[in-house]
């Protein structure tokens, strides 16, 4: 995959392809005056990586989210998707790229209280082109993966924090995207659900979900195959943890993006 | 069982229109999470249609009562009356104009009335002589019946015996003025200061209502006890069916040669019909009163379409990041608020119809609810629903799905 023939600081000598990239990005907000979230960022995240964003609040990173989430688009530079330039592509276009190929997580949840856990995650492929029947054969399946199941039919309200945020990684599941984008997953949720979130992603990244975590909690980004570190706009650091290594890829760290 | 490199589902690379069920679903969800809401926005839109359906219906009830009427009465009387001479007073027809009227070609039947005049009817002496009912007294030729379609409720029509003798047959006003509803043998009213015996009472007339506040009684008898000069002043010309109009121009010479224009000619059912017809010209004020009721329901729809999407704003924003696009936003939202006010504009034309429905059943009339008035109510709903509608769904899907998620 050769882009632009410029010579990319992170793809990685051989392994699978990458889903997203982000080329020197950066986005300044036109308010007065203008404020710069943004100040070109590089990255890439091959298929299968469990990668964590970290950084304290105004670093960038919602923006970044925004993003890579194809829900804004960047002032200057480019965000790749499965290696389609979103810049080219119209509304239209871009709704179902998000609609079948990014699933997203949010820190609210943001689940219909009057639907079952089943309607609310087959929701999730509305958008899809998929028909109802189909949607909620997948629903089910993602259900079962986030191990809820059994409990279809329940309501939003009737089940756990923890549990809602299961339902909507499992909506963010169903469609089966390239890529999951989770919010501060675990913001609202106290530490030991947090961390049977946490332990769910490494199940799915396990089962080869590419994922992108967004945090602001260090002790999180810690236990994640890849961190990458964002401050005032750029990234500071792009770290893979010792086992990812063995695993053959390398580990790059930026001392900053020209 | 998630890989990352799975092609798309669809072959198609943009997003495209919902299914009819999807979008159905999409649209009830507002109203089904606050139905009290939906429910009382939606009410204005009934009242509306329910005032305009109800209108329409109750006058198209009543003019196809009418019409029916006239229908099966047939169009083919006419009347001659009297009219005035040129100062004023009441002309008087002459005596053989009945005779000479029968003989135009095209009348089958001829049958004349002649009001006594300066007399006055009681129900006993008892009664002050200046509660006069307002009735009059006619003489009546014997076969007026038939001849315009009135009926007998109790007793007998006079005939050619009692046509001489001091008898009665009561019109139905004038029965219910004189305070009688049944006849038996001996029941007599006081009529000029002498007994008249009651033979009959008449059901109303629809096309001679000057029969139904009149007392009447035989030519022979008004000229033998009241002093009647025998001159008629209305008389009742019944024509073949298609001779009607030729015959028309006619009446007034045949009738008064010496002076046609102090008679007039009339046809009883023209005027029905256009009775019929001035009453639902009345309705334009109930319709003008519909129509405010409409358009205040319809901003109740708008405002609460506008407060909806400033409150779901987060699931504006969640369906963007599920891959709606903007249209699909739109959509739901604007069908959102069609589906408010036909819900409203369904529930109205059901209260209107049945409002029509159980007056005519009352009135023992015939319901019709005409197809404009509830296919236009439906129709109506489903207008306003899109215009109340436009605004609040084009904000929706201008919102930028990143504020819509992150500004809470």
């Amino acid at each position: 995959m050769s882009i632009n023939g410029i010579t990319r600081d992170c793809i990685p000598a051989a392994g699978p392809p990458h889903v997203l990239e982000v080329d020197s990005a950066t986005k300044t907000y036109e308010t007065q005056p203008p404020v710069a979230a943004l100040r070109g960022v590089s990255f890439s995240v091959g298929a299968g990586e469990l990668v964590a964003i970290v950084g304290p609040s105004g670093s960038g990173k919602t923006t970044l989210l925004h993003l890579m989430g194809t829900l804004d688009r960047p002032t200057s530079g480019a965000v790749r998707l499965a290696g389609t330039d979103v810049a080219a592509l119209s509304d239209r276009e871009i709704a179902f790229l998000r609609a079948s190929r990014i699933g997203f997580v949010f820190q609210q949840f943001f689940l219909a209280e009057h639907k079952s856990l089943l309607d609310n995650v087959a929701d999730g492929l509305l958008y899809a082109g998929v028909r109802t029947t189909v949607r909620r054969e997948l629903a089910l399946d993602a259900l079962s993966a986030v191990g809820l199941a059994g409990r279809a039919d329940a309501r939003p309200t009737q089940v756990s924090g923890g549990q809602r945020q299961r339902v909507a990684i499992a909506r963010a599941l169903a469609g089966e995207p390239a890529i999951i984008l989770a919010d501060e997953p675990t913001g609202n949720l106290d530490q030991t659900t947090g961390q049977s979130i946490l332990a769910l992603f490494d199940v799915l990244h396990q089962r080869g979900a590419t994922i992108v975590l967004i945090t602001h909690d260090m002790a999180i980004a810690r236990r994640m195959p890849r961190r990458i570190e964002l401050l005032d706009g750029r990234i500071v650091a792009d770290t893979r943890s010792a086992e990812s290594l063995a695993a053959g890829a390398p580990t790059i760290q930026t001392a900053e993006h020209p | 069982m998630t890989t990352t490199t799975q092609p798309p589902r669809q072959p198609a690379h943009s997003s495209r229109q919902l299914y009819a069920s999807d979008l159905l679903r999409l649209s009830s969800v507002g109203l089904r999470t606050r139905k009290l809401r939906a429910a009382l926005s939606a009410l204005g839109i009934a009242i509306g249609v329910a005032a305009i359906v109800a209108v329409l219906g109750l006058s198209q009830s009543a003019e196809s009562g009418l019409l029916a009427q006239i229908d099966a009465l047939g169009t083919n009387i006419l009347t001659v009356s009297n009219g005035q001479t040129v100062f004023g007073q009441p002309a008087e027809l002459p005596t053989q104009a009945p005779a000479i009227v029968r003989h135009i070609d095209g009348v089958t039947a001829v049958q004349d009335t002649g009001q006594v005049p300066n007399v006055d009817v009681y129900h006993s002496p008892l009664i002050p002589s200046i509660d006069t009912n307002a009735l009059t007294v006619q003489a009546t030729s014997l076969g007026l019946l038939s001849d315009i379609h009135d009926t007998l409720a109790q007793g007998t029509f006079l005939n050619a015996a009692t046509a001489r003798e001091p008898v009665a047959v009561l019109g139905a006003i004038a029965a219910q003025r004189l305070g009688i509803d049944w006849v038996f043998s001996g029941e007599r009213i006081w009529l000029d200061n002498q007994w008249f015996y009651v033979a009959g009472i008449l059901n109303q007339a629809v096309y001679a209502s000057a029969i139904d506040t009149s007392v009447l009684v035989g030519f022979p008898a008004a000229e033998t006890y009241l002093g009647f000069d025998g001159h008629p002043s209305t008389i009742y010309v019944r024509t073949q069916t298609d001779r009607t109009a030729s015959v028309q121009p006619l009446l007034a010479k045949a009738a008064n040669p010496e002076d046609p224009s102090q008679v007039s000619v009339s046809q009883p059912s023209e005027a029905l019909t256009a009775r019929a017809a001035a009453q639902s010209a009345l309705n334009g004020l109930f319709l003008g009163l519909g129509a405010v009721a409409l358009l205040v329901g319809a901003i109740g729809v708008a405002n609460i379409m506008v407060i909806s999407v400033l409150e779901r704003r987060s699931e504006i924003g969640l369906r963007r990041a599920l891959g709606a696009t903007r249209r699909h936003i739109r959509m739901q939202f604007l069908s959102e608020a069609v589906l408010l006010s036909l819900i409203g504009g369904a529930i109205g034309v059901a209260v209107g119809a049945a409002a029509v429905a159980s007056y005519t059943y009352l009135k023992g009339e015939t319901t019709v609810i005409p197809t404009e008035a509830w296919a236009g109510g439906i129709a109506a709903a489903i207008v306003i629903g899109a215009i109340a509608g436009l605004m609040p769904a084009l904000r929706a899907a201008r919102m930028s799905p990143t504020e819509a998620l992150w500004s809470l």
